[in-house]
């Protein structure tokens, strides 16, 4: 863990929900640079961003209900230099446009930053059209994206900044409601590697997002009290993954689970998977995440547990995973 | 004695000529190609290089220029014909198309090829980018047309008709629009795949100050594009009235011409149309 990441004493709800600060670093990042500007498939007030129009009405492009052609607008925009910052829905902004991610904007390399909201489960009562469960399958199949999936609001600013500064295509999720709290504020992260949450020596728990990160920090409190101590990686970075983290929790702690809110197919599950066979320490591996189905409509509480991503299911994988080291 | 404009339409006839027949020598060489619709945007090109864009192949990536979004990707043999004259490259290079290694790809592609903007070749998505040049370029202030080309078939897209709305209600007047109506997409004529009606009245439709033209005749070419920049507030669609295969005789008699894969016939039919063009141009070849 770098001495910039600091870890929150208390694991609560944020006072401020996830779109406000997404609003709010989009303003300081136009206000430093007047490149910046923001497009959106007529979703903006979902994502908060009044108080962006109301200060840069010229730069916040409302594009209607035509995600393909936001996307290709973006790549065209990036082309005469312009940062173009794109908002929608996950599913809209990575599976409905993906023509148009993979080319327009990847396979030009184009300067585009896509941040997709509701990430998984949170997507609640929008159902199984909005509920992105492939958002991050898809982005990292995109050759040179970066994805990520930030597990709260200190760090999804902390990455924004980063983001613009970055030449380069990315992909972000973002929730619109409160996350919970991981990092303390000012907590600053290198995009590509893993923030170490706390450190044990049974068995690494590597999860991502607002979801699997809370849930990966109960599980390991319940796992404490019987006796078996998990480090915990915040693979907030998809792509390009941390193999240096995965390779040392292999070998530190002698086996994997992973934590997604997501689907376990080409999400994080495949790409530590990717990393584990590949080394020379072939470690017992477990995985929680959505067992490849589709979304529906729920409360969070009843999603999570349908799907099988409480702290609960995530103790049963790590105690079936230390089983099957020798 | 001809007029200054008359000559300057003479001139860009034969620049017309030359891009025909650079463009036939690169297909042959390679031995099969998108000739059909290489060929129908051959005078669009020659008047877009030849007079009207404002460009330095000295500088491809020069900061104020007009940009060329081609969005038919796939006439990029007729570009880069048209580049290399133009001085972006050596004419030689047009023997390397679609070799290993190439920086001349079947589609355009804009990190490989200098003087092309922008990538294309999944028809509909030039569209947008270009609107999104167009935009950049306006907000920056920039005194730069943008031209996009797409072509009849390419229409069937969705993603355009996107674009198109969108340019309309951003009134970008420093965007002009041309398409290629050479009547054929891959398998068909396009009326007998998925019939577009009027384009004219489409693009009418959603807000564009629109107009149809000879899509052969470069000097009513360059008088709609002269007309369009005079529209204020609404972008311009210029419907070129167009032949797939045109000005190459057993291109445009050939049914199938989307792609044609040369043989024994077509090359000496080639040979035919290359002496043809050789003879129109004389022998002072000139790039303008």
């Amino acid at each position: 863990m770098t001495d910039n990441i600091k870890i929150a004493k208390i694991h609560a709800a944020e006072a401020k929900e996830m779109r406000k600060v997404y609003t709010e670093t989009m303003i300081e990042l136009a206000d430093k640079n007047i490149n910046i500007v923001a497009l959106d498939a007529d979703l903006t007030s979902c994502i908060g961003m009044g108080p962006f129009i109301e200060k840069y009405p010229e730069r916040m492009f409302n594009c209607g209900i035509q995600e393909a052609n936001m996307m290709g607008v973006a790549a065209g925009l990036s082309t005469v230099g312009k940062i173009p910052f794109v908002h929608t829905f996950g599913p809209f902004a990575t599976r409905r446009s993906f023509d148009q991610v993979f080319l327009s904007c990847g396979y030009t390399k184009a300067n585009v930053k896509i941040a997709g909201s509701d990430p998984g489960v949170t997507a609640m009562y929008n159902g199984g059209t909005h509920m992105p469960f492939e958002d991050l399958a898809l982005m990292r199949v995109v050759p040179g994206m970066t994805v990520l999936d930030p597990s709260d609001s200190t760090m999804l600013k902390d990455l924004m900044i980063q983001m613009a500064d970055i030449y380069g295509v990315f992909y972000t999720r973002v929730l619109r409601k409160s996350a919970t709290k991981i990092y303390e504020d000012g907590s600053k992260f290198e995009i590509g590697k893993a923030a170490r949450i706390r450190d044990g020596k049974d068995a690494t728990i590597i999860a991502n997002g607002v979801v699997m990160v809370p849930n990966a920090i109960k599980a390991a409190d319940i796992l404490a009290e019987e006796g078996i101590s998990v480090r915990i990686l915040d693979m907030f970075t998809l792509k390009p993954i941390d193999k240096e983290a995965i390779i040392e929790a292999a070998k530190d702690t002698g086996a994997i689970i992973t934590a997604e809110n997501h689907n376990v197919i080409n999400g994080l599950a495949s790409a530590v998977a990717e990393v584990i066979v590949e080394s020379d320490c072939l470690v017992p591996m477990g995985k929680v995440g959505v067992m490849d189905r589709f979304g529906q409509v729920g409360s969070l509480d009843y999603l999570i547990k349908e799907y099988g991503l409480t702290a609960e299911d995530i103790v049963k994988e790590v105690n079936k995973t230390i089983k099957r080291k020798n | 004695m001809p007029t200054r404009h008359k000559k300057e339409i003479i001139q860009l006839e034969r620049f017309a000529t030359e891009i025909r027949l650079e463009t036939l020598k690169e297909i042959k060489n390679l031995g099969f190609g998108h000739i059909g619709g290489s060929m129908s945007v051959v005078e669009l090109l020659a008047v877009l290089y030849g007079k009207v864009m404002n460009i330095d192949p000295e500088n491809p990536k020069w900061k104020d220029r007009d940009y060329l979004v081609v969005s038919k990707g796939h006439s990029g043999p007729a570009v880069y014909a048209t580049l290399a004259l133009k001085g972006y490259f050596p004419v030689e290079d047009l023997m390397t198309l679609n070799v290993d290694g190439t920086k001349l790809p079947s589609h355009c592609d804009k990190n490989m090829t200098p003087g092309i903007d922008m990538t294309t070749g999944s028809l509909g998505q030039g569209t947008s980018t270009s609107i999104g040049i167009a935009l950049g370029n306006k907000l920056d202030k920039r005194d730069s047309y943008t031209y996009l080309v797409v072509g009849d078939g390419e229409l069937n897209e969705g993603q355009c008709w996107e674009a198109v709305m969108f340019a309309a209600h951003h009134q970008m007047d420093n965007l002009i629009c041309f398409v290629d109506n050479n009547k054929k997409q891959l398998d068909d004529y396009v009326k007998k795949i998925n019939n577009p009606y009027v384009f004219e009245e489409k693009f009418a439709a959603f807000g564009w100050d629109a107009c149809t033209v000879k899509g052969d005749d470069v000097e009513a070419i360059d008088n709609a594009i002269s007309k369009a920049k005079t529209v204020k507030g609404k972008p311009s669609v210029i419907v070129l009235d167009t032949i797939k295969g045109q000005g190459v005789p057993f291109v445009e008699n050939t049914f199938a011409n989307h792609s044609i894969k040369f043989g024994e016939t077509q090359h000496k039919e080639a040979d035919i149309t290359i002496r043809a063009l050789e003879e129109k141009l004389g022998k002072s070849r000139i790039g303008v």
